[in-house]
């Protein structure tokens, strides 16, 4: 797996690191839970076919500083500018739990920008007679055993990059969960069911399979609000973090539903 | 010296396999377990205590606030304030306090402070913290993210609100309000002295200085515990060119006087098991929502302190207990060893407050009563001179001319009428 090449882009709200890998037709990434602090099989599983754009969002590792924002409408609209700024506009969608949230966002205020959205495990509804996990409310080393079927690999994925100070890593592992904290606390709930019904693009919603954050039914209940033609998958053996759990199943679920 | 008399109103009820059967004390109890008419008897029971420590010679009371939590059964300090603001007693009333960012907008801790103040002749000690992740983000579901700054900036609109004589607008980045109109405001002047309770967060040491507050580490583990961080808010101090004056740092401690060391250990052995075992029972999960310890206290290293309770409540029953008493969390012992030990810490720490828990856990009002007998009559006249006419004390309630005070009661006092017959 070779690394991807590195850019940085100005944006409204400072300075946003983009990985950009492979070629053919663009996609964009919106990471999940803990941002993306390093390239994944999955991203290179994409990056086989298409051209694999990932913008850093606030407060993620490489990301601006998510200071300031407030509330859902300063979220979008730094989604916005993401987008934007790493050239997204008119090209394919994925977003992945929290990132999941805003790209489905995007794709529903701005519906003449995203071609097709892939989501996995998206954020954004609650529902309280099934409510979803608390992500949040874990003991220490907890997270990695709730969200994936593979903690070990979920907790590399997290772990701090060779060569990089451990009080530094410190703060930027924080300044992400403060970032999704930010997003989805207290419940996950975003209002986004509100706001779906504009989304026309075509859509893909993964889940894995043994999802413990996520029921089920949230993604049949997101993909009957959507307006556009929508398909529910599920990805077996696999967590919240299908990406992560079982990344070629899931890049292969998300290149033949983009390129149908 | 100040000697506060602090009640934390424990549910008194948990059952000896509470720990066992439950998952913590706080955020998920299932709000079942409560029994009405247990809490009618703890809640009269409880005021009357500190009312009897207001009168014993304590100089202050304290009560504080704490949400979804059998431990401490005030979800709104002001409401004891209130009934023991009616007392004739010269104790000042420490509410230590009101959890700045739970409240919308925050003009209502100034409006409810100020009838306090009012109600107490002047005898309020107004605390903010900023409240215990259990309490503020997962009881209460505020965003940690965004917790702090919402706690600045209400502390701010609240100060503001008790300085202005005239209607203003506040524009804040959380609270929007255009006529900010704090009636009534306190008796005290400019306001009531302002007390934060703090575990170990570098920010709230340099706000403490900043703002001339009174820093106060409450730590259910002693002296010992408080030790850290009381060094820390000194250092601050230092850094920023202040004097160390020890009228500006407090502390708590648990403590439990009897006529010997071994009288002490029998009576206090069953409350304190109760609150360590049971009361603080806490899940470790409920305890660092990301963005609550904030980035400059993971850089100095500082862990949680809350952290660090609520771990150490997932050990196993401490059957001997040494660590409870041996390590000083609860200090025990005759009179004469009890002053000696506080003596010292209170030197060693250079702090002139000093939070006094001698109601704990599951203790009787009969054995409080003793605890609070023998501290006054014979602790307190040991330590009371530490510190007073060293330092000048700017940070306790300046109270009213006594010729000005209603005493409760006095209205209706020499009329006969309907309600007398």
């Amino acid at each position: 797996m070779t690394q991807p090449r590195e850019t940085t882009i100005d944006t409204p709200r400072g300075p946003m690191r983009v990985w950009k890998k492979g070629k053919g037709k663009r996609v964009g990434v919106f990471a999940g839970i803990g941002g993306q602090p390093r390239w994944t099989p999955f991203l290179d599983a994409l990056a086989d076919s298409r051209q694999v754009i990932v913008p850093s969002l606030p407060g993620f590792p490489g990301g601006p500083s998510s200071d300031g924002i407030d509330g859902h409408l300063d979220w979008i609209v730094a989604a916005r500018d993401a987008m934007v700024a790493a050239g997204l506009c008119g090209a394919d969608l994925v977003g992945a739990s929290v990132g999941g949230a805003l790209a489905t966002e995007l794709a529903s205020l701005w519906p003449d920008d995203v071609r097709r959205l892939a989501l996995i495990a998206p954020f954004g509804l609650f529902d309280e007679a099934e409510p979803m996990a608390d992500i949040f409310a874990q003991p220490p080393g907890g997270l990695a055993r709730l969200v994936s079927n593979k903690p070990e690999a979920f907790d590399a994925f997290l772990a701090m990059p060779e060569g990089a100070n451990k009080m530094d890593w410190d703060i930027t592992s924080l300044r992400a969960r403060v970032a999704a904290a930010s997003l989805i606390w207290p419940l996950g709930d975003t209002g986004l069911i509100t706001r779906v019904s504009r989304l026309t693009a075509q859509t893909l919603i993964l889940q894995g399979d043994q999802d413990r954050v996520i029921p089920a039914a949230y993604s049949k209940r997101l993909a009957k609000a959507i307006n556009g033609k929508t398909k529910v998958r599920t990805i077996k053996n696999a967590g919240h973090v299908a990406e992560c759990d079982q990344p070629a199943a899931t890049a292969k679920a998300i290149l033949s539903f983009l390129d149908a | 010296m100040k000697a506060l008399w602090f009640h934390l109103m424990p549910y008194p009820d948990l059952k000896p396999d509470f720990k066992q059967k439950h998952n913590s004390v706080w955020v998920d109890l299932a709000p079942g377990m409560f029994n009405p008419e247990i809490g009618h008897r703890a809640y009269n029971e409880y005021i009357d205590e500190l009312v009897y420590a207001a009168n014993a010679g304590f100089d202050g009371v304290c009560v504080n606030e704490h949400h979804a939590n059998a431990y401490g059964m005030m979800p709104s300090p002001n409401l004891i304030a209130s009934a023991l603001a009616r007392e004739p007693s010269n104790a000042a009333i420490c509410v230590m306090g009101n959890s700045v960012a739970l409240y919308n907008p925050p003009t209502r801790v100034a409006e409810e402070f100020g009838m306090l103040d009012c109600l107490s002749g002047g005898r309020l000690i107004a605390g903010f913290p900023v409240g215990t992740p259990m309490d503020t983000c997962y009881a209460y579901g505020q965003n940690p993210a965004v917790l702090r700054e919402r706690y600045y900036e209400g502390i701010e609109l609240i100060l503001r609100a008790w300085k202005e004589d005239k209607v203003f607008s506040f524009n804040g980045r959380f609270n929007k309000q255009r006529y900010v109109n704090a009636w009534p405001k306190p008796i005290q002047s400019p306001r009531p002295p302002v007390w934060v309770p703090g575990g170990g967060s570098v920010e709230t040491w340099r706000m403490c200085v900043e703002k001339d507050f009174v820093y106060a580490n409450l730590s259910y583990f002693g002296h010992q515990a408080s030790k850290a961080s009381i060094a820390g808010f000194w250092r601050q101090m230092k850094e920023m060119g202040k004097e160390p004056n020890p009228f500006q740092a407090g502390f708590l401690q648990f403590v439990g006087v009897a006529e010997s060391r071994k009288e002490a250990l029998d009576l206090y052995r069953e409350p304190a098991d109760y609150f360590y075992n049971r009361c603080l029972h806490t899940d470790p999960a409920y305890a660092n929502p990301p963005g609550y310890t904030t980035e400059a206290t993971v850089r100095a290293s500082m862990g949680s302190q809350v952290m660090q309770a609520a771990q150490q409540s997932r050990m196993k029953a401490r059957a001997d207990q040494s660590d409870i008493f041996d390590a000083g969390h609860v200090v025990i012992g005759s009179p004469d060893e009890v002053a000696e030990t506080i003596r010292n810490v209170c030197k060693d720490m250079n702090v002139g407050n000093l939070m006094l828990l001698l109601h704990f856990g599951n203790m009787s009002a009969q054995l409080t009563r003793y605890n609070t007998d023998l501290f006054a009559r014979k602790v307190l006249p040991q330590i009371k001179d530490l510190f007073e006419g060293q330092w000048e004390n700017r940070w306790w309630p300046t109270g009213m001319p006594a010729n000005k005070r209603v005493p409760a009661g006095s209205t209706f006092a020499d009329v006969t009428g309907i309600a007398a017959q």
